[in-house]
C-alpha cells in the first residue's frame, strides 16, 4: 500500500482543527489584495468560498456556466442541512454527528475531515440565520428540526422543501455583497476548458465564453474547483441538465488524483422513469420518509392486477402490503440510509414485486400520516413536494400513494484532497461535491449542504490562506506566457476536432447510450462480469463518439451543442474510471454494492482488512489505465463495525 | 399527439428575428414541455439544422433558468408552474403553440428563446443581502422570530428569479421580483438593520436598468410560477416611503466621502 | 428624476385627492335633482365661484389634475419604452381588466373634462351670457338652468353618460390601486379595500349619471 501525506494534524481528534487553525500561516491585509483566487462553480461550496475569501480581502474570480450564480444546482436540494446544535434536546452532539456520518459512509471516510465537518456544522446554521435564511421555526420563534435517514436524532434544519434554494440565496447574497465591494467578480455563462499549471502549481484557467464562443485566459495564485459531482455520467439523474464534471476531470488529467470514483449515491425516493424521451429524474425529498411508509404488495396476484390497472393501490388490504423497510430494519424502519433503502427497493422490484407499468417502482404511502396529523398537517410539511409530484405524474398523492424509484443523485467520490482540501496539484483545491472527502462510501441525507458550506465558509478560508501565505512572493502574472499559450492552443484544437467530425449521431444520443451502460452494469448493484463488460463497451462508445458525433452550427457564437459535446466526451472517460474503481473494490460498502460480496440476508459485506483505504487514481495519459494509489484509513476514535440499522 | 410549433428564432441580440414553423408528431402526453423541445431539437440536428436555443437547467422548477412565453403566457397555461414542470397533457392534439422569448428592454435577447437577465443580479448586488462577514454570527436561536414572519419571509424568498413577472407585466416592470427580495429581508430582524438603505438602493437600480413602472394590474402575481404575492409590492412601497421620509441623511464623514 | 415608486405615490395621492373632489362635486350637483327648486344648486354654485378659500382650493384642484395627468403621461411613455418589441400572442390573465387601460380611460376623461370645463366653468366665469335668476331678491347666475338646458339635448346627454361610464372604469381600479401604491396592504383589510374600491366607483358613476338621466327623462 503506497501511503501519502494527507496532512492531517496530529493530536486528539477533537483538537485537530483547532490545532490547525492555531498553526496555520496568515496573510496580512495588504498582501491579500495582491493575491488572486479563481473559483470554478457558484453552488454552495463555490459561492460561500468566494464570498468568504472576498471578505478576507483576496481578489476572487468566480466562473459558472449558468446565467447567474444563483442557479447552481445546490438550489435544488430539498430536505435540509444537518448540524449538531441539539436544539431538540434529544442527545445530539458534535461527536454523534461525526459518528453517524462515518457510520453512514460505511467507514470509508477520513475521520479527521468528518470530525471537522461536524464541528463547524453549528457555525453554518448561525451564519445562515444571520444572512436571513428563513429556516422553519416553531411557534415560540425558535428553529425547528426534522429527522433524516441514518440518524436517531432530529438535527436537520430546513426551509420547507427548498432548503438548498434558501441556503444558496444566502451565499449568493454574501457573494453579491462582495461583488458590490469589488473583491469578487463573477463571470457567468463561462465554461472551464483547461487549468494552467506553471512550475508545478495551478496558476490559471482557460475559459470559454458560452455567448461569444471566445476563449479567455485568467490568472490566479490558486484555483478552487467547486463544480459539483459527476452523476450525469448516468444520463438520467437528479442533477441539473448542465451539471458536468469537466472541471474535476480536467484537473484529473492535469495531475490531480481522483478519489473513490465508484461511490455513487442512488437516491431511493425519485419519481420513476416513464419514457425514452425522458431527460431527467426528479427527486422527492428524503424528508418524505419521516412520515411516508414504503411498501409493495405481498401477493404477486395483486402486483399483476395493479399493472393491469384492475385495482388501485388503496384497495390492497393492510395485511397484504409488504412494508419491507420496516420488516427488514425495525430500528430505523423507513429512515435507513439511502444506499440501504435503494437496494431494498431494487431487491423487491428484481423479485417481481415492483409496481407501475414498468415494474420499476414502489409505493410511498402517506395514508397513515394523513390519519395521524391530518391532510393539513401533511400539506404544511410537504405541500410543495406533493404539488410537484402531482404536476409530473398527474396523480394526487393525498389520495393515492406516490410511486418512487431510486435514481442517481450524488457522487461521494471526487478529486482527492488532503486535510486542507488541496488536490495533488499544489494550488489546486476542491470543495463541496467535487472533492471526495467527507462522506465515505455513502452520504447521509442533509449532509451535502452541510459539507458544501463547511468547505466554503469555514475550511477553505483557513487552508487556502495557509497555502497563499507562501505565494505573496509571486507577483500577478500576465496570461501571455507559454503555458497559457499552449493550453489555449490545445483547447482550440479539441473544439475544432469535435466540430470537424460531422458524424450522424447527436451528442445526447451518445450520452443516453453511456447512461444505459452505466446504469445497467455499474448502478445500484455491480458484479465483476458486468463491470468487465462495461470496461469493453465504454472505450468502444468513446471511439464511436470521436468518429461519429454530430455538432451542428459554428463555434463562434452561442451553441449549446459544443459545451454538451465537451461534457459528454469527459463523461465517456469518467465512466470508465468509475467502472475500473468499482471492479477493483472487491467488497460492498455504502453506494458500492458488489453482488459477490453480501451477507446471507443480502446486506453489504465490507472487507476492512483489504479495502479500508481511499482509492486515489492517477492519470497516466490518453487511453492508458490510471494508476491506483491507496490512502489508508486509520480509525482512532471509532471502532470499525458492520453497519446495522436493524 | 401532433403539434405545430411557431418558434421565435434569432441569431443574436444584433440581428432581427422571425417566427419559424415546425411540425412534430407522436409526442407523448406524459413528456414535459422541454422534453418535447428536446425531441424537436434532436430532429433538427438529424436534419442538419441548428437546434433551438432555450434556457433550462434543473428541470424541477427551482433554478429559475427556464422561461418561455407560451401561447401568450409566461411558462404556459398552467398556474404556479415553470416551463420545465409544464407537461404536454395540458395541450391538445393538433394544437398550434407559439413560443416566444421574454420581451423587455432590460432583458436583451441572447439567442432564439434565451434572454439576458443579468439585470436581476445587478439589482441584488445593489443591496439584496445582509452585511455579515463569515464567522461573526451570533447563535442562531439568539433572536426568536415569530413563526408567521419567518414563514412570510420564506414565501417571499421562494422567488426563483425567472423573470416571468417582468415578461407578463404590460409595463415590463420588475416590482414583484425586487419587492420579493426586499420583503424577505424586511420581514426578518437580521434584515431590518439595513432595510431603509436596501430598499432605496434596489429601487434606484431597478429604475436605472430600464424596467417599467408598476400599474398594479397584478398580472405578475397571477403568472408567477412560485405564487409570489403582490402584497410584497405594497410592503416595498411602504418600506420605500418610510425610508424616504424618515431615514436620516448621513454626513460626509459617515459615508466616508 | 423621481423614482418609479415616488411617481406612483404622487399619482395615488393626487388620485385620492381627485376622488374627494368628485364626491364633493357630486353632492353639490345632486341638489339640482333632489331639491324641489334649483335655488340650492345655484346658491352652492355661487358660493363655489366666489368664496376666496374655494378659489384658492380651485387652483390646488387644477394643480392636482395637471400633476396627475402629467405623471400619468410620463409613466405611460416610460412603460411603453420598457418593452420595445411586443409579443405576437398576448393572452395572460389579469385581476382587473381596466387596470391595463388607465391611460386610455384617462385620456377620454381628459377630453370630457375639456368639454365640461368649457361648457360650464369657462362660461360662468369668463365668457358671460349666463341666464340670470333671483333668489330672495338677489340676482344670481342661473347655473341650474344652464345645466337643465344642456341636458335636454339627447346627444349631449348620451355623450355625458358615455364619458361618465369611462370615468367609472378609471375609478374601478383607482382607489385600491392607490392604496397599494402607498403601501397600504394588509391581509385583514385589503379584501375589504378592494370591494370598497369597486363600490366607490359604482356609487360615483351612478350618482353622476343619474343627473343627466333624471334631467332628460323626468325634469
Amino acid at each position: 500500500m503506497s501511503l501519502f501525506d494527507s496532512k492531517i494534524p496530529t493530536g486528539p481528534l477533537s483538537e485537530k482543527w483547532t490545532k490547525f487553525k492555531a498553526d496555520a500561516k496568515l496573510v496580512n491585509p495588504t498582501n491579500k489584495r495582491k493575491l488572486d483566487v479563481i473559483v470554478i462553480g457558484s453552488g454552495l461550496a463555490g459561492a460561500s468560498a468566494a464570498a468568504s475569501l472576498g471578505e478576507m480581502g483576496y481578489n476572487v474570480k468566480v466562473f459558472c456556466y449558468q446565467d447567474t450564480p444563483r442557479r447552481a444546482h445546490s438550489i435544488a436540494a430539498q430536505g435540509g442541512i444537518n448540524a449538531a446544535k441539539n436544539y431538540q434536546n434529544d442527545g445530539d452532539s458534535v461527536y454523534r454527528l461525526f459518528y453517524d456520518t462515518i457510520k453512514g459512509g460505511d467507514y470509508r471516510a477520513r475521520e479527521a475531515n468528518v470530525y471537522r465537518l461536524a464541528e463547524v456544522s453549528n457555525n453554518i446554521i448561525d451564519q445562515c440565520v444571520a444572512q436571513g435564511v428563513p429556516f422553519a421555526r416553531d411557534y415560540g420563534g425558535l428553529l425547528d428540526n426534522r429527522s433524516f435517514g441514518g440518524a436517531q436524532v432530529s438535527r436537520t434544519f430546513y426551509a420547507r422543501g427548498q432548503t438548498g434554494q434558501q441556503l444558496l440565496l444566502g451565499a449568493y447574497g454574501a457573494l453579491n455583497r462582495q461583488i458590490a465591494k469589488g473583491t469578487v467578480k463573477v463571470y457567468s455563462r463561462r465554461n472551464l476548458l483547461d487549468i494552467v499549471v506553471i512550475d508545478g502549481k495551478a496558476r490559471g484557467v482557460i475559459i470559454r465564453n458560452l455567448i461569444t464562443g471566445e476563449i479567455e485566459r485568467y490568472f490566479g495564485h490558486a484555483v478552487v474547483i467547486a463544480s459539483g459531482g459527476y452523476g450525469n455520467v448516468y444520463y438520467l439523474s437528479t442533477y441539473a441538465m448542465g451539471a458536468n464534471s469537466s472541471p474535476a476531470w480536467i484537473a484529473h488529467k492535469k495531475g490531480a488524483w481522483f478519489g473513490n470514483p465508484c461511490y455513487v449515491q442512488i437516491h431511493p425516493t425519485c419519481i420513476p422513469v416513464h419514457g425514452d424521451y425522458q431527460s431527467k429524474l426528479t427527486l422527492m425529498s428524503e424528508s418524505l420518509r419521516n412520515d411516508g411508509r414504503i411498501w409493495v404488495p405481498k401477493k404477486m396476484e395483486d402486483v399483476q392486477k395493479l399493472r393491469r390497472k384492475e385495482i388501485k393501490p388503496t384497495q390492497i388490504a393492510e395485511e397484504d402490503r409488504d412494508y419491507y423497510l420496516e420488516r427488514r430494519y425495525p430500528a430505523f424502519g423507513n429512515l435507513v440510509p439511502r444506499d440501504v433503502a435503494s437496494r431494498a427497493a431494487k431487491e423487491r422490484t428484481d423479485s417481481g414485486y415492483g409496481v407501475n407499468d414498468t415494474g420499476l417502482a414502489v409505493y410511498l404511502d402517506f395514508a397513515e400520516a394523513i390519519g395521524r396529523i391530518g391532510k393539513k398537517g401533511v400539506a404544511a410539511k410537504y405541500g410543495n413536494l406533493f404539488q410537484m409530484y402531482e404536476k409530473i405524474n398527474d396523480e394526487n398523492p393525498y389520495e393515492t400513494p406516490m410511486m418512487i424509484y431510486p435514481a442517481t443523485h450524488y457522487t461521494m467520490g471526487g478529486l482527492w484532497v488532503d486535510y486542507e482540501l488541496m488536490t495533488t496539484i499544489p494550488g489546486l483545491f476542491a470543495a463541496g461535491e467535487a472533492n471526495f472527502s467527507d462522506h465515505g462510501a455513502n452520504r447521509l441525507g442533509a449532509s451535502a449542504l452541510m459539507q458544501g458550506l463547511a468547505d466554503g465558509y469555514f475550511v477553505l478560508p483557513y487552508t487556502l490562506s495557509n497555502y497563499l501565505a507562501d505565494e505573496i512572493y509571486t507577483p500577478r502574472m500576465t496570461t501571455d506566457g507559454e503555458e497559457f499559450e499552449q493550453a489555449e492552443r490545445q483547447v482550440k484544437e479539441r473544439i475544432e476536432k469535435l466540430m470537424s467530425i460531422n458524424g450522424t449521431e447527436s451528442v445526447d444520443t451518445f450520452h443516453k447510450r453511456l447512461g444505459k451502460i452505466m446504469w445497467e452494469h455499474c448502478g445500484m448493484a455491480r458484479n465483476a462480469q458486468g463491470l468487465k463488460k462495461a470496461l469493453e463497451m465504454i472505450p468502444e462508445l468513446r471511439k464511436e463518439f470521436w468518429q461519429n458525433v454530430k455538432i451542428p452550427g459554428g463555434s463562434d457564437y452561442f451553441n449549446p451543442e459544443i459545451e454538451k459535446a465537451g461534457y459528454v466526451a469527459d463523461f465517456l472517460e469518467i465512466g470508465e474510471l468509475i467502472v475500473r474503481d468499482a471492479l477493483h473494490r472487491e467488497e460492498s460498502c455504502g453506494g458500492h454494492f458488489r453482488e459477490e460480496y453480501q451477507t446471507q440476508e443480502g446486506e453489504a459485506l465490507r472487507n476492512d482488512a483489504d479495502f479500508a483505504y481511499v482509492a486515489a487514481w492517477e492519470y497516466k495519459g490518453e487511453n492508458k489505465a490510471q494508476e491506483l494509489h491507496k490512502e489508508e484509513l486509520r480509525y482512532e476514535s471509532i471502532e470499525l463495525k458492520q453497519r446495522n440499522y436493524k | 399527439m401532433n403539434l405545430t410549433l411557431k418558434i421565435w428564432r434569432q441569431k443574436n441580440a444584433g440581428t432581427k428575428g422571425k417566427f419559424e414553423k415546425y411540425k412534430l408528431t407522436d409526442i407523448s402526453t406524459e413528456s414535459s414541455f422541454l422534453e418535447m423541445l428536446d425531441v424537436l431539437n434532436e430532429k433538427l440536428i438529424n436534419e442538419n439544422q441548428e437546434p433551438i436555443a432555450f434556457d433550462h437547467d434543473c428541470r424541477e422548477g427551482i433554478c429559475g433558468t427556464c422561461g418561455l412565453y407560451i401561447n401568450g403566457r409566461p411558462h404556459g397555461p398552467e398556474k404556479g408552474t415553470t416551463t420545465c414542470q409544464l407537461h404536454m397533457r395540458k395541450f391538445k392534439d393538433g394544437d398550434v403553440i407559439t413560443i416566444e422569448p421574454w420581451r423587455a428592454k432590460a432583458f436583451p435577447i441572447v439567442r432564439d428563446l434565451i434572454v439576458d437577465r443579468s439585470a436581476f443580479d445587478l439589482i441584488l448586488q445593489a443591496g439584496g443581502y445582509t452585511s455579515v462577514n463569515t464567522g461573526n454570527a451570533p447563535d442562531a436561536n439568539s433572536i426568536p422570530i415569530p413563526k408567521l414572519d419567518s414563514d412570510r419571509a420564506f414565501e417571499s424568498a421562494a422567488c426563483i428569479g425567472c423573470g416571468a413577472c417582468v415578461a407578463t407585466c404590460k409595463n415590463a416592470s420588475a416590482m414583484l421580483f425586487v419587492s420579493a427580495k426586499v420583503s424577505h429581508l424586511a420581514l426578518l430582524p437580521q434584515g431590518r438593520i439595513e432595510a431603509a438603505e436596501r430598499v432605496q438602493k434596489m429601487v434606484a437600480k431597478m429604475d436605472e436598468l430600464g424596467f417599467g413602472n408598476c400599474t398594479n394590474t397584478y398580472a405578475c402575481e397571477m403568472e408567477c410560477p412560485k405564487n409570489i404575492s403582490v402584497s410584497n409590492i405594497a410592503r416595498m412601497n411602504r418600506e420605500f416611503i418610510k425610508a424616504k421620509i424618515f431615514a436620516e441623511v448621513p454626513t460626509a464623514v459617515e459615508t466616508g466621502d | 428624476m423621481y423614482s418609479s415608486i415616488t411617481k406612483k405615490v404622487i399619482m395615488s395621492l393626487m388620485g385620492l385627492f381627485l376622488i374627494t373632489f368628485l364626491l364633493v362635486h357630486l353632492s353639490l350637483n345632486l341638489t339640482l335633482i333632489i331639491s324641489s327648486s334649483k335655488d340650492t344648486f345655484n346658491l352652492a354654485a355661487h358660493f363655489m365661484g366666489t368664496n376666496p378659500v374655494v378659489k384658492v382650493l380651485e387652483v390646488v384642484l387644477f394643480g392636482g389634475f395637471i400633476i396627475h395627468i402629467f405623471w400619468g403621461i410620463v409613466l405611460f411613455f416610460q412603460n411603453w419604452a420598457a418593452r420595445p418589441h411586443s409579443y405576437a400572442v398576448w393572452n395572460h390573465s389579469q385581476e382587473t381588466f381596466f387596470s391595463k387601460y388607465m391611460i386610455h380611460t384617462g385620456a377620454l376623461i381628459l377630453a370630457f373634462l375639456a368639454i365640461h370645463l368649457l361648457d360650464f366653468w369657462y362660461k360662468s366665469r369668463f365668457s358671460g351670457g349666463m341666464p340670470i335668476t333671483q333668489i330672495d331678491g338677489i340676482k344670481y347666475d342661473d347655473m341650474g338652468q344652464l345645466v337643465l338646458d344642456k341636458f335636454k339635448s339627447p346627444a349631449y346627454c348620451s355623450l355625458y353618460v358615455i364619458f361618465l361610464i369611462f370615468m367609472g372604469f378609471h375609478l374601478d381600479h383607482a382607489f385600491q390601486s392607490a392604496l397599494q401604491s402607498l403601501g397600504i396592504n394588509h391581509s385583514k383589510y385589503t379584501p375589504f379595500f378592494k370591494k370598497f374600491s369597486r363600490f366607490l366607483a359604482v356609487v360615483i358613476t351612478i350618482g353622476y349619471i343619474s343627473i343627466p338621466i333624471v334631467i332628460y327623462f323626468i325634469l
